[in-house]
């Protein structure tokens, strides 16, 4: 059971990256300095920008849960956290490609937008424990939210203070990768940005409609074998709430 | 201001009765300093490095303290009692990291002179060197207070605290190492770039003690 429109966006995620990729092989100029590996930074770049929206839009969805109490806005701010981390793991990765390639080590301290995203990805990798070592739904529900509004507030805090280390040692430019940039690198890293935008947004949807199928499944099994009146009650309800939620005492 | 005043003065009455939490840390700081001295060997300490050993061991400590913080409250009883009278929950936020920030002060008043005496050559950044721990210490305790009643409610607690507290110290870490590197430099203390990492600090402070002070109501809600 698909909701409305997410293989629309599934189609258009594959033909965006397609777009983009072949634009990064086929119209981007090679780098001057870096040569073929600066290609990578159409991946890289896309990514660690779409994790750091994904980790503020679960804040947002956050406030909105603790405002309203509606579970479906813990569940989307928790899917955000979850897709946000997984991207996490691969902007840590690439970095670590291209930081070998241009500078010859796996890591560099000097990079603070490296180094800060490493900090926020630590950071969000400890949502997990937290959600999953408190028992009481309602309660696991409400710490997330306070956990996530929390961190979406350490993020932007956290790149001054990194960045405020860094140019006290090592005094740089800004905005010396993006200033510079030829129109045909900026229309190609727009692609890019614009096909991982919206794979994020495709993968979150699917999520979300995996689990609030697996949570009426479940809701629907409950009523099936007979277990109270109240609970098939809920069942008949069409509800896209994803951790089952007593009700409201 | 009553119940803040009320809890407050009672969390001092058990730790000064029970000394639970001020004595460990203190004997933790000195192990740990102790423990540098052979893992770095180094004999004297200074700048960067002398910064850098007296923050990581005082963060540390401080995590004795902040997992110990609402353990009376569940077991006897303390979060039912806060819910039933009519007072409001931020009251106890507040006593909470109020007393956290006198712990913590308490803590550094035995143990930096004990990090003087052990590894410093030149103790004239000191009273400075306050300043810049208290300024620490606000940040560390509104954090540790949210992050710490939200961990006691979990099946995990000693191990959620550090796990959870510690990404989100680095930039107090950055801060008060910042700072506090000119204040136990080698040839004297240089005050220049103080006041920068100051504003991070005091950023730090506001900015977590208004988000702690805006969802404590949350955490509380049952």
């Amino acid at each position: 059971m698909y909701p409305k429109g997410l293989r629309t966006l599934a189609l258009a995620t594959v033909a965006t990256l397609v777009a983009g990729f072949a634009l990064v092989f086929y119209y981007a100029p090679l780098d001057a300095d870096q040569g073929f590996i600066q290609k990578i930074f159409y991946l890289h770049v896309p990514l660690a920008i779409v994790a750091l929206i994904g980790f503020i839009l679960a804040a947002v969805h956050a406030i909105r849960h603790l405002r309203t109490g509606d579970s479906i806005h813990d569940a989307r701010s928790y899917i955000a956290i979850h897709i946000s981390v997984i991207f996490g793991v691969a902007v840590l990765v690439t970095g670590a490609i291209w930081a070998r390639a241009s500078w010859g080590h796996w890591w560099s301290w000097e990079e603070p937008t490296l180094v800060s995203f490493l900090i926020v990805f630590l950071l969000y990798c400890t949502y997990y424990p937290l959600r999953y070592a408190i028992e009481d739904r309602d309660r696991q529900a409400r710490y997330a939210s306070v956990f996530a509004i929390t961190a979406g507030a350490f993020v932007p805090l956290n790149f001054i203070a990194v960045r405020m280390a860094e140019s006290l040692v090592h005094p740089r430019v800004f905005a010396t990768a993006e200033g510079g940039m030829p129109a045909k690198m900026w229309i190609t890293f727009l692609v890019c940005f614009a096909g991982m935008s919206l794979l994020w947004l495709t993968l979150a949807r699917f999520e979300l409609s995996a689990k609030s199928t697996s949570a009426s499944l479940a809701r629907l099994r409950r009523a099936l074998d007979g277990d109270s009146v109240t609970r098939t009650e809920t069942a008949t309800r069409p509800t896209r709430t994803v951790p089952a939620r007593a009700t409201q005492s | 201001m009553r119940p803040f005043a009320a809890i407050l003065a009672k969390d001092l009455r058990v730790e000064l009765r029970t000394l639970q939490s001020i004595p460990a840390m203190v004997l933790f700081s000195v192990a740990t300093f102790v423990l540098f001295r052979f893992g770095l060997d180094r004999t004297q300490l200074d700048g960067s490095l002398a910064a850098g050993v007296l923050l990581a061991t005082l963060l540390f400590a401080a995590v004795l303290a902040i997992n110990r913080l609402f353990v009376a409250e569940l077991e006897q009883g303390g979060f039912d009692a806060i819910r039933l009278a009519p007072v409001d929950g931020t009251s106890l936020l507040a006593a909470k990291a109020v007393a956290l920030v006198v712990y913590l002060a308490l803590l550094e008043l035995v143990a930096v002179p004990a990090f003087a005496v052990l590894f410093l050559d030149d103790w004239g950044g000191l009273p400075a060197l306050f300043g810049v721990l208290l300024l620490a210490d606000v940040g560390l305790a509104a954090i540790g207070t949210l992050i710490s009643s939200m961990a006691t409610h979990s099946r995990a607690r000693d191990v959620l605290v550090p796990l959870i507290l510690l990404p989100l110290l680095i930039p107090v870490m950055i801060g008060a190492a910042g700072a506090a590197d000119p204040l136990l430099a080698a040839g004297g203390p240089e005050y220049g770039d103080v006041g920068r990492w100051l504003a991070v600090l005091a950023l730090y402070d506001g900015i977590f003690a208004l988000i702690a002070w805006a969802v404590y109501d949350f955490v509380l809600e049952d």
